[in-house]
């Protein structure tokens, strides 16, 4: 039996913010900030993108006005929550000299405690993608491990779809059925703004008791529903059927080098991809060479250096680390970890300088069969 | 270790600003350590101690513009064990490289009374045009804390951890908002080394290509996204390429595309 809905008047919502806050949380939420919506630490709903929009395309990315109150209405913020989970740097230990050899010293800092709040379900998608890179098989990423473990998540439904977004092709989204705390879905109607909200764990439902609510309407529900219907039937973009055996099969496909003259091999896709982890280690000394440290770094498959091995790269060429990117993210991803390594959000589109269209590339080359 | 085993440092410049030399003072705090850990044998700049060769470690601001710089350079290269350049003009020529898309007698004659007197090459090049050079390190001006890593990497015999990538890589590491993709705004970041650390696109304008090209940079496909998309016109997607670093290869060749 599910849980029963309930819905949290807008005026209420900010009771979420100061209970999550005392329980020990630090809330981040989706702000506005330098012309896009970004995740970061919120304290009040005040702070969410009230009557704000996006826009967005391959290679484009505008805030736009909406003309109602959502605190919702965006697609999804720039970056995911990977920054938050997975730091884009992170001191591993530091190592001091002792005699003629050295001393780790590990760091010992605790770990974070974010509460997410507007997770979106492709979102959600992402972190349960990662949680099988950093803790599936038997070396688990203790400090992601632990960040996961003390998050916690308030996913909020989409009421529409971006136009990059193809979640419901990757079936990501829009909804969620699992891996959230709280679920909220956002409905405005006249001066009705309330959100339908259900809980999706113990640790939900604790928090969801203490809130102030009321019993669903059949119009909240009913509208919920349709928004999110809504952004299914919206996306304007899919990922074909069938691409991880499409791209397995066609490694020698000409159509690499025609993405190669396109792609400027930035790296802007891996870095904006809510799964993408590769990293690399970075060794530096102090100028005494008495000090040491260890810290990982995001990297990048598009970097020469990330596929360097003894006599030069790997990968050489831009069709070949587009290829490398691609058929991972879509095709080998399953035979490593189980599922695809895209959710459908569409980042990667809106955030490449030159708008390459991973599902458009998918077509080519299924065309080019 | 004593004083006679510290490392000996020197530190010359050639036709520059001063500005990447100005770096190594500006370190404040770390300039202690690195004067605990070399001693400074030449270095104008900081100081009239003029002592001779030979050098552990030389770093080379400047681009060779005269004749009197390309025999200078040979000498200091001999009398160094490591040499390092430091800065656009080191690495690729510098801003004084647009003379090499002109001829250099146009310019003599209208910036100076006395062209006469002015001995100077037909073209500004980097170091690397004349001599070995074992690392080049990028910026106008250079990043210090990308020049305390390399004189922290040659002195404990490690590699830098100097990043070859692009810009972009940078930009989201921070968190900075795309201004190319947010706000319509030209950027060369996708073709630029990264090393600044994102500063331009952090104060809501496009990279000027401070740090020269990065690995593998298709100038060609920013170059069509700014004429087809952004609206640029040809000369001012000329002018994007043809700066500071003028006259490395990759911003060369494209710049010359829209001449």
């Amino acid at each position: 039996m599910p849980d029963r809905q309930a819905v949290i008047d807008r005026k209420d919502l900010g009771a979420l913010f100061t209970l999550l806050a005392d329980e020990g949380y630090q809330t981040i939420g989706p702000k506005p900030y330098d012309g896009a919506i970004v995740y970061a630490p919120i304290s009040s709903p005040e702070e969410l993108p009230k009557g704000i929009g996006d826009e967005e395309e391959g290679g484009h990315y505008r805030l736009t006005q909406r003309g109602d109150a959502k605190l919702f209405g965006h697609t999804k913020p720039v970056q995911g929550l990977k920054a938050h989970l997975y730091p884009a740097r992170q001191k591993l230990w530091s190592a001091e000299k002792a005699g003629h050899g050295f001393r780790v010293v590990k760091d010992a800092a605790p770990q974070p405690r974010y509460a997410f709040i507007g997770v979106r379900a492709c979102e959600l998608s992402a972190m349960l993608v990662q949680d099988r890179v950093f803790e599936g098989g038997p070396y688990v990423d203790k400090g992601y491990a632990e960040r996961r473990k003390n998050c916690l998540i308030v996913l909020v439904t989409c009421d529409h779809a971006g136009n990059a977004c193809f979640c419901a092709s990757q079936g990501t989204g829009p909804d969620a059925s699992e891996g959230y705390d709280l679920k909220l879905a956002e409905v405005v109607d006249g001066s009705r703004h309330v959100f339908v909200t259900e809980a999706g764990s113990d640790k939900g439902r604790a928090i969801l008791s203490k809130l102030s609510k009321q019993d669903a309407a059949d119009g909240d529900v009913k509208a919920a529903a349709a928004n999110l219907e809504a952004a299914a039937k919206g996306q304007k973009r899919a990922m074909i059927a069938g691409v991880a055996e499409l791209l397995a099969a066609k490694l020698e496909s000409p159509h690499w080098e025609d993405v190669a003259k396109r792609c400027m091999s930035c790296g802007n896709c891996t870095m904006v991809c809510p799964t993408c982890f590769c990293s690399t280690m970075e060794d530096a000394t102090d100028l005494s060479g008495l000090k040491a440290e260890r810290t990982r770094k995001w990297d990048s498959c598009f970097s020469i250096d990330y596929s360097y091995i003894h006599g030069g790269p790997v990968r050489n060429t831009a069709g070949a680390r587009y290829r490398q990117w691609m058929t991972h993210k879509l095709s080998h991803w399953v035979e490593q970890f189980g599922v695809s390594g895209c959710v459908g959000c569409g980042r990667c589109i809106i955030w490449c300088p030159v708008g390459i269209d991973i599902t458009a590339e998918a077509k080519a080359i299924l065309k080019g069969a | 270790m004593s004083a006679r085993e510290k490392p000996r440092l020197g530190v010359f410049k050639f036709s520059s600003c001063d500005g990447c030399q100005l770096s190594l003072l500006d370190c404040e705090l770390e300039l202690l350590a690195v004067t605990d850990a070399v001693e400074i044998a030449y270095f104008l700049e900081a100081t009239r101690k003029d002592m001779k060769g030979p050098f552990d470690v030389v770093l080379v601001e400047g681009s060779i513009t005269t004749p009197h710089e390309a025999e200078l350079i040979r000498q200091i290269r001999k009398s160094s064990k490591v040499l390092i350049t430091i800065g656009a003009c080191a690495t690729s020529g510098g801003i004084q490289a647009l003379r090499n898309f002109a001829d250099v007698n146009g310019f003599l004659d209208i910036v100076y009374a006395r062209p006469d007197y002015i001995e100077t090459l037909d073209t500004a090049t980097p170091i690397a045009d004349h001599v070995q050079v074992d690392f080049e390190l990028r910026g106008c001006p250079i990043n210090k804390y990308q020049l305390l890593e390399v004189l922290n990497a040659f002195l404990n015999k490690r590699k830098p951890n100097i990043q070859n990538y692009a810009e972009c890589i940078e930009c989201k590491q921070r968190g900075t908002v795309c201004v190319m993709v947010a706000k319509g705004v030209a950027c060369l970041g996708p073709v630029t080394q990264a090393g600044c650390g994102g500063l331009c696109p952090a104060s809501h304008r496009g990279c000027f290509g401070c740090f020269g090209p990065m690995e593998t940079p298709n100038t060609t496909a920013l170059a069509d996204r700014f004429l087809n998309e952004l609206g640029q016109d040809k000369g001012t997607v000329l002018r994007a390429f043809r700066s500071f670093n003028a006259n490395a290869p990759a911003f060369r060749e494209e710049s010359l595309k829209h001449e």
